[in-house]
């Protein structure tokens, strides 16, 4: 099922075209009305109106969460105030907000995308949608609430929280959809069994998760769970929302809507593109926003371009899941560990329960790495040999995967703190 | 259909367009709206050969046309009718018409009097005075016969420069009506045109040129509801008090 066929499975030379004229036009709008970029053309000797090829989009410049902080709130905007209808912030999630506009345009387009990943994921007319992602401020919440009308659903705007309430409501309005984090989703199907409710009480079909990492293993996990198909699915409110990047029903990397984005993936330090496949920072550049258009805006998120087509038939190409942030890697004796590495394999394991926290604490001028995964209750409790088993598992595994040493240790089903919204991860006790 | 990339081109010193990149797909009717003097009707002289291009690069059906010769474009699809319709005055309606398809007549007579007959149903007004010197039609019904005229040559894309000027707005309204019409019937049209509104309703997808340059792209109805095109082109004042 596509939304918009004839973008979605586009020749690839017609959308080349298509990107450029679209990234010409930006341009010129962005040199015209954002004084910031005027002046980045200029520092840099960038002619806008000399663009003439996509291969030149590596001498444009970057865009950077900090230069959104520099001009907030309005500094980045290309539309004067009054033509902009509505305005969301960033969380803040690592820092300061930021602000972001969209005209009615803007609204419409965004919609059209959300619509778009919302088809590709199962979502149609006769389902019916729970949103629980907060709306707000925060883009999650409206970005695929307008996708899901416009696809003709029927939404429940319950937004974030309220576990109880949701899986009421979940039960009572035949929820076909759910839409929230995948962190989230977990700490539904847990609380599902903790209520001893049965699976056959709830119409689940369709799962779509995003705004934070997860692993394949979550995925499985909650497909299990909640006996759903899952997909993930990609954007920040700088750029737009939700609605960037979606799996379809395949579930083999997010398609991109190039038609509106441009992806470049580079290499955080040297900030030259990656060879073809690897990983490497996400790069993006708006092509069609008009209130707030980006150029080459540096996300912060790891992954890798998946060339080859999908047998979904999109020709829109696909991103590999996020697997980290470039602000979440941490340098632990040197080496870069990203939380997915170690979150990959605490899921292969037998008896542990898909909740971890990592602690990075400094003693002694040495960096100690340390993993506290919870276990089943009745390993907990009851078997030690089991316990000391795992936590060797683990740690071989660990010492395999980043090539040095880590701390395990096993805690109590539910005793780390849980999330309603992103998942709190990482502890980096280390005064640098 | 037709891709044009960084196309340069102009009048002797004067570079008029300066980096026009656009496509139109088959079966669209795509509007190029601009303000007097921003080269929408040079772009379409630089399309059809009648000017050279400076720099950038024309595709018809996925042909390179930069350098080819004007007769020869028509040949290949692709039909301009000019601002100012210039028709043969001297000439009856239905000659005018004849003239239009002498690249269809030279492949047979049964092609072209279909392609006639197609024409005759589009523009009634065509049949009715077939035999009529085309000076003494009105301005409406010249823009008609131009246009009859370049579908003649049943071009693949066929290109109007400002099918409204000078014309009354029932008339214009007509002349819509019938562009319109064409699409339905699969004929791509590519529409220059002052009348903004009026090009936006009935288009597919448009874009905006000021002095020479591409400013904005994008589906029509989004570009009716863009507040720029609104105060520049639509004649809408948006300013408050």
């Amino acid at each position: 099922m596509y939304w918009h066929q004839e973008k979605e499975c586009i020749n690839r030379d017609d959308l080349k075209q298509l990107q450029l004229e679209r990234l010409q036009a930006t341009l010129f709008r962005v040199a015209t009305h954002v004084p910031f970029y005027r002046q980045k053309f200029k520092e840099l000797r960038v002619d806008p109106d000399g663009f003439r090829s996509l291969d030149e989009l590596r001498a444009l410049p970057f865009t950077t969460k900090q230069d959104l902080r520099d001009n907030y709130p309005y500094g980045l905007f290309a539309v004067p105030l009054r033509d902009v209808v509505r305005v969301h912030s960033s969380s803040g999630t690592t820092g300061q907000a930021t602000v972001v506009g969209y005209t009615g345009n803007d609204i419409k387009t965004w919609a059209s995308l959300t619509a778009r990943v919302l088809t590709a994921a199962g979502v149609t007319k006769d389902d019916v949608v729970q949103i629980a992602f907060g709306y707000g401020l925060f883009t999650g919440g409206f970005g695929l609430h307008y996708g899901a009308e416009l696809v003709g659903a029927s939404v429940i705007p319950i937004s974030s929280g309220n576990t109880r309430r949701q899986l009421q409501i979940m039960q009572d309005f035949r929820t076909t959809a759910l839409v929230c984090t995948p962190s989230y989703a977990l700490l539904l199907a847990d609380t599902i069994e903790e209520m001893g409710l049965s699976l056959n009480a709830f119409s689940l079909k369709y799962g779509l998760f995003g705004a934070e990492p997860w692993s394949e293993a979550m995925r499985q996990e909650i497909q299990k769970k909640l006996n759903i198909i899952a997909t993930d699915n990609y954007g920040l409110s700088e750029v737009m929302g939700p609605g960037v990047a979606g799996e379809c029903q395949q579930r083999q990397g997010l398609h991109v809507n190039e038609d509106h984005f441009l992806f470049e993936i580079i290499d955080p330090q040297t900030l030259e593109p990656v060879p073809p496949g690897e990983m490497g920072e996400l790069v993006i550049t708006t092509l069609t926003k008009e209130a707030f258009p980006v150029i080459r805006y540096r996300t912060r998120d790891l992954t890798r371009l998946i060339e080859e087509p999908c047998p979904c038939g999109r020709t829109l190409r696909r991103i590999e899941r996020i697997t980290g942030r470039t602000d979440d890697m941490l340098i632990v004796k040197g080496v870069n560990v990203y939380p997915s590495q170690i979150e990959n394999i605490i899921f292969e394991i037998e008896g542990t329960r898909p909740h971890y926290q990592i602690v990075v604490e400094r003693e002694d001028r040495i960096d100690k790495i340390s993993v506290l995964v919870e276990v089943v209750e009745s390993i907990f409790f009851d078997e030690m040999r089991k316990q000391r088993e795992i936590i060797e598992t683990i740690k071989q595994k660990l010492a395999s995967e980043l090539g040095i040493g880590v701390e395990v240790r096993l805690v109590e089903e539910k005793s780390l703190e849980r999330s309603e919204g992103k998942a709190k991860r990482i502890i980096d006790r280390r005064r640098l | 259909m037709l891709k044009v990339r960084n196309l340069e081109s102009g009048y002797g010193k004067l570079r008029v367009l300066k980096r026009i990149s656009l496509h139109v797909n088959p079966g669209e009717i795509v509007t190029l709206i601009g303000a007097n003097g921003a080269g929408k009707t040079t772009l379409l002289a630089t399309i059809s050969g009648l000017i050279p291009a400076r720099a950038g690069e024309i595709i018809l059906r996925d042909r390179e046309i930069t350098r080819v010769k004007a007769e020869k474009i028509v040949e290949l699809g692709c039909s301009l009718v000019p601002e100012g319709r210039q028709v043969f005055a001297t000439m009856t309606v239905r000659e005018n018409l004849v003239l239009g398809g002498y690249i269809q007549h030279k492949k047979g007579n049964r092609e072209f009097l279909r392609e006639l007959d197609y024409i005759y149903e589009l523009f009634p007004v065509l049949a009715e005075r077939q035999n009529q010197l085309a000076g003494t039609l009105s301005g409406g019904e010249q823009q008609m016969l131009a246009m009859g005229r370049a579908l003649m040559a049943k071009p693949a894309l066929i290109m109007l420069d400002e099918p409204s000027t000078g014309l009354a707005p029932l008339i214009v309204k007509n002349i819509f009506a019938i562009i319109s019409k064409m699409r339905e019937a699969g004929n791509t049209v590519l529409l220059i045109e002052q009348n903004a509104k009026a090009a936006l309703k009935i288009a597919d997808r448009g874009y905006v040129l000021e002095t020479g340059k591409i400013i904005l792209e994008g589906p029509a109805e989004a570009l009716l509801a863009n507040r720029d095109v609104q105060r520049a082109y639509l004649g809408r004042d948006l300013a408050r008090p």
